[in-house]
């Protein structure tokens, strides 16, 4: 079974979105949360290495995180999905186990 | 007893430079160092803001917190103004690597290098990083 990985960490002020690329494997998914879902940002000099596994690793947002931050507007990396609270409930339920990256 | 004005002060006039480096809700920097320059700005001194690295995002326009249970703090920086806390500057790059632009923005500020911000810094007084 997969795994989901949370990450909370902005992907310009810690490599912690890269670590967790380095060691998750494909079928896994990734949520972006908090200063996380900075890297769902579409265009920046971060994006480049979570679109290189786009397909074979399922990327989600937290959307209020997205609103709170006004990148509502922006447009975010192509595949990634926005969940709200109960769809990240709905992620934890689905994967096997939850891999919170910190 | 002497009488003292509000607005009387003698003391020497420094320049203070407070940098913004964090992102608004992840961590309490934002917050806090906002509240810092309002109250420092009732001292008369020559202040001016530094938005750097993920700072840039404390004034990304359209903030929207009501979903994450805490205070937008974002349209108090157009308050600065009104502090007399006018020279607000943004590095070029931190904003282009993000993806960002000056339309994204809360409040009007000047796009500045990094070599102009490095010639600005060296000519302050004091430098407060949050």
């Amino acid at each position: 079974m997969a795994l989901l990985h949370t990450v909370n960490k902005s992907p310009f002020e810690r490599n912690v979105i890269s670590d967790c690329l380095r060691l998750a494997k494909d079928g896994s998914a990734i949520l972006l949360i908090e200063d996380g879902v900075y890297a769902a940002l579409e265009g920046t000099s971060a994006s480049d290495e979570i679109t290189r596994r786009n397909g074979s690793i399922k990327f989600f947002a937290l959307g209020p995180d997205i609103e709170a931050r006004g990148l509502s507007e922006k447009s975010l990396i192509e595949g990634l999905t926005l969940v709200d609270y109960s769809g990240f409930v709905d992620l934890v339920e689905e994967y096997s186990s939850v891999q919170s990256w910190l | 007893m002497e009488d003292f004005e509000d607005n009387e002060f003698d003391g020497p006039i420094k320049k203070f430079m407070y940098v913004n480096r964090k992102a608004p809700y992840g961590t309490v920097y934002a917050l806090e160092g906002l509240e810092v320059v309002l109250i420092t700005a009732a001292f008369d001194q020559d202040v001016c803001l530094v938005f750097v690295d993920d700072g840039v995002f404390q004034i990304k326009k359209d903030q929207e917190t009501t979903g994450i249970n805490m205070k937008n703090f974002s349209p108090t920086y157009r308050a600065l103004e009104g502090y007399d806390v006018e020279k607000i500057y943004v590095e070029k790059e931190s904003l282009e690597s993000r993806g960002f632009s000056e339309d994204d923005l809360v409040i009007p500020v000047e796009i500045l290098s990094s070599a102009e911000i490095s010639e600005l810094m060296d000519a302050q007084d004091v430098i407060v990083t949050f």
